[in-house]
């Protein structure tokens, strides 16, 4: 077993251990941290995978900034244990079952049907660099467009936080 | 990996062995390293490089913690003298010896955890804030790297590629520890102040990136080492050819700005301020856990020192001169001197200023500093591309 | 050497897991973050596929997912936060009147 391997699986472990923890938690914070370790442990299949400068976005961006803005509406809302109604858990008894008959079929179809391709540990390099001449270059046009939508979003979150007149009256009342 | 010049051949060790040895005067890292790698005598392979790093880790950690030690004492004494007090004087010369005293101090404190609190997270928040403090230094480079042999051995623990990226995404992490102590506290001050520590670290975060976008864009790398020695040289053979110098200068005080807010500094230090919320995120915190926010705040100032150092006045640049044990040694000099002078400005800037309104903080990070930061990345790059 | 289906395998796991959670999850915000989970998975292949193929416009893929992540957490979150306004509560049963 090489060390990439080893790594490889580590990091997995700790992917499948996070994403099952969201699933088991009630606690809405406790699920943001596990999501957290989650992003994290992905950052480093990355890092595996050559692609470091993604990494580094990955936990700027989703960890540090995506996950800052969850725990903070978590905090704001001071929202509680969840409650379980009768639709949760039928969605419970049909969906667990229903999630493991899915990986086992997704894995089995994809490990029986694919060919022996591997990755080498630094097979490409995601460096800077070479991703911003790609960015700025080839996919100029895509990355203006999601300047736009990013504007569109900020407006639309300033626009729906903002607290509406007619809430405002009721309150009042 | 660590890069083995085999190629290079007896010679190059032997001339170069002494430069080595000289170091030992003063500076216990490459006392240590000399020790570690002349032993085995042979290329770094993996289990020299681990050891090595393991070493260099052990001595950066002690060093950092000893830092943070004292520079609370500076704090203290510097704040006493500029409002006309003495500071510490009873423990040691000059108080000297109060920070081991402190220490003492707080493990020894009775360890409260108080009746209401969400246990795990108020446990695990502090270590969150300390662990991702002490990392964040872990790519600073102190100084040229020394030969060893053929080896040459960076005084820093590692330098990778995306340095710069990795100090951001370590201190984008440092929010947690503040805001889940916050909130785990149970206790609408401290939830006051983790909301407070939130908003402020994401919002001027924007800021403190782009303040840097222009110093990357000139030196043309995300490595901390390649960003100082594309500072080297001097104009007109006079002014040091440092980014300050070099055009950056609004960029310098946006990042200052910035980064006086993301460690929740005065006059920035609103999740804290003692005098409306009590003491913010860490009022229920006493003994060990307290002191472990203290240390990550201390840690924090101290990373921003060296980034400011090390991104705007070049690093260990300076005037080099006299013997050659004198030469090894002055660069670290100048850069351990450049991070004084940055924590002395800290310490100046909180003698000095008032603390700023929440409303005024926000309007201030969002319609003063970002603007600024993206006029001078524009302005950086129009004169780059010219 | 890591065979390329195993990065597949595991993103699928992650996958399912996020849908699983879109499904029995109650509060919106956990719901919200299944999402995010789905997203990350699908991220994990296409790093592997980009590693896989010698192409780094799957890293560049990766880039404009996050975008769009962004957008949709900031717009999402102000959403929740303009319903519990109005209703009061996090869970999605309670949420099922389309006027006020």
């Amino acid at each position: 077993m090489s060390l990439h391997l080893i790594l490889f699986l580590a990091f997995g472990a700790v992917c499948v251990a996070g994403a099952i923890n969201l699933l088991a938690q009630t606690h809405p914070i406790n699920s943001a941290l596990s999501l957290i370790v989650v992003m994290a442990a992905l950052a480093g299949e990355y890092l595996l995978l050559g692609a470091e400068f993604v990494a580094a976005v990955q936990v700027i961006v989703y960890a540090g900034a995506i996950m800052v803005l969850f725990v903070f509406t978590i905090m704001l809302l001071n929202a509680g244990e969840e409650e379980r109604t009768k639709g949760s858990r039928v969605a419970v008894l049909l969906g667990v079952p229903g999630m493991l008959l899915g990986s086992v079929l997704v894995a089995w179809v994809v490990l029986k049907h694919s060919g022996t391709g591997s990755v080498a540990i630094g097979a490409l390099l995601g460096d800077p660099k070479t991703i911003g001449q790609l960015l700025f270059h080839d996919f100029l046009l895509p990355f203006e467009i999601t300047s736009v939508l990013i504007l569109i979003a900020i407006m639309g979150a300033v626009v729906l936080a903002s607290k509406p007149q007619a809430v405002q009256k009721r309150r009042a009342h | 990996m660590q890069p083995t010049a085999q190629a290079v051949g007896e010679f190059r060790k032997s001339s170069k062995a002494p430069k080595g040895r000289k170091t030992e005067n003063g500076d216990c890292t490459s006392l240590l390293n000399c020790f570690t790698a002349d032993r085995k005598n042979m290329p770094l392979d993996t289990l020299t490089f681990v050891i090595v790093s393991v070493i260099k880790s052990g001595i950066t950690l002690f060093i950092l913690l000893t830092a943070v030690a004292y520079t609370v004492w500076l704090e203290r004494k510097v704040v006493g003298h500029m409002q006309n007090r003495w500071g510490p004087t009873r423990v040691g010369p000059f108080g000297l010896l109060q920070p081991a005293a402190d220490g003492i101090k707080f493990l020894f404190k009775e360890d409260l955890t108080p009746p209401h609190v969400y246990k795990p997270l108020f446990i695990a928040a502090p270590m969150m804030a300390v662990i991702f403090a002490l990392t964040s230094i872990s790519v600073i480079p102190i100084g040229n790297s020394f030969w060893i042999g053929d080896h040459p051995i960076p005084l820093q623990i590692t330098d990778v590629n995306i340095g710069l990226l990795l100090i951001l995404g370590v201190t984008s992490m440092g929010v947690y520890g503040v805001a889940l102590a916050g909130w785990s506290s149970n206790n609408k001050y401290s939830l006051l102040g983790g909301l407070r520590a939130s908003a402020q670290m994401v919002s001027y975060e924007i800021s403190l990136g782009l303040s840097l976008v222009g110093v990357l864009i000139m030196a043309g790398s995300f490595s901390l080492r390649e960003i100082v020695d594309s500072q080297a040289g001097h104009f007109w053979g006079f002014i040091p050819r440092w980014n300050i110098f070099h055009g950056q200068i609004i960029g310098f005080f946006c990042y200052l700005m910035a980064a006086y807010a993301e460690t929740n500094r005065i006059p920035f230090d609103l999740p804290e301020a003692e005098t409306e919320l009590v003491a913010g995120y860490h009022t229920e915190y006493s003994a060990m856990k307290f002191a472990m926010f203290f240390m990550a705040e201390y840690a924090n100032m101290i990373t921003v020192a060296c980034l400011a150092t090390l991104l705007f006045f070049g690093g260990w640049h300076g005037p080099i001169f006299g013997p050659r044990a004198l030469q090894v040694l002055l660069p670290v000099f100048w850069f351990i001197a450049k991070v004084f002078l940055f924590l002395f400005i800290y310490i100046w800037v909180r003698g000095t200023l008032p603390r700023f309104r929440y409303d005024q903080l926000m309007a201030f990070g969002w319609k003063f500093l970002l603007p600024l930061s993206l006029v001078n990345l524009m302005a950086t790059a129009i004169a780059v591309a010219w | 050497m890591v065979p390329l289906s195993y990065y597949l395998v595991l993103s699928g796991i992650l996958f399912s897991c996020g849908m699983v959670g879109f499904l029995i999850k109650r509060n919106i915000i956990t719901i919200f973050m299944s999402i995010e989970l789905m997203l990350n998975g699908v991220n994990l292949s296409f790093v592997a596929f980009a590693a896989h193929w010698h192409s780094l416009a799957g890293q560049v893929f990766v880039f404009f997912v996050m975008v769009v992540a962004a957008a949709e957490a900031a717009v999402g979150l102000a959403i929740i936060i303009a319903v519990y306004r109005t209703r009061e509560t996090l869970n999605i049963d309670q949420v099922n009147l389309l006027k006020l």
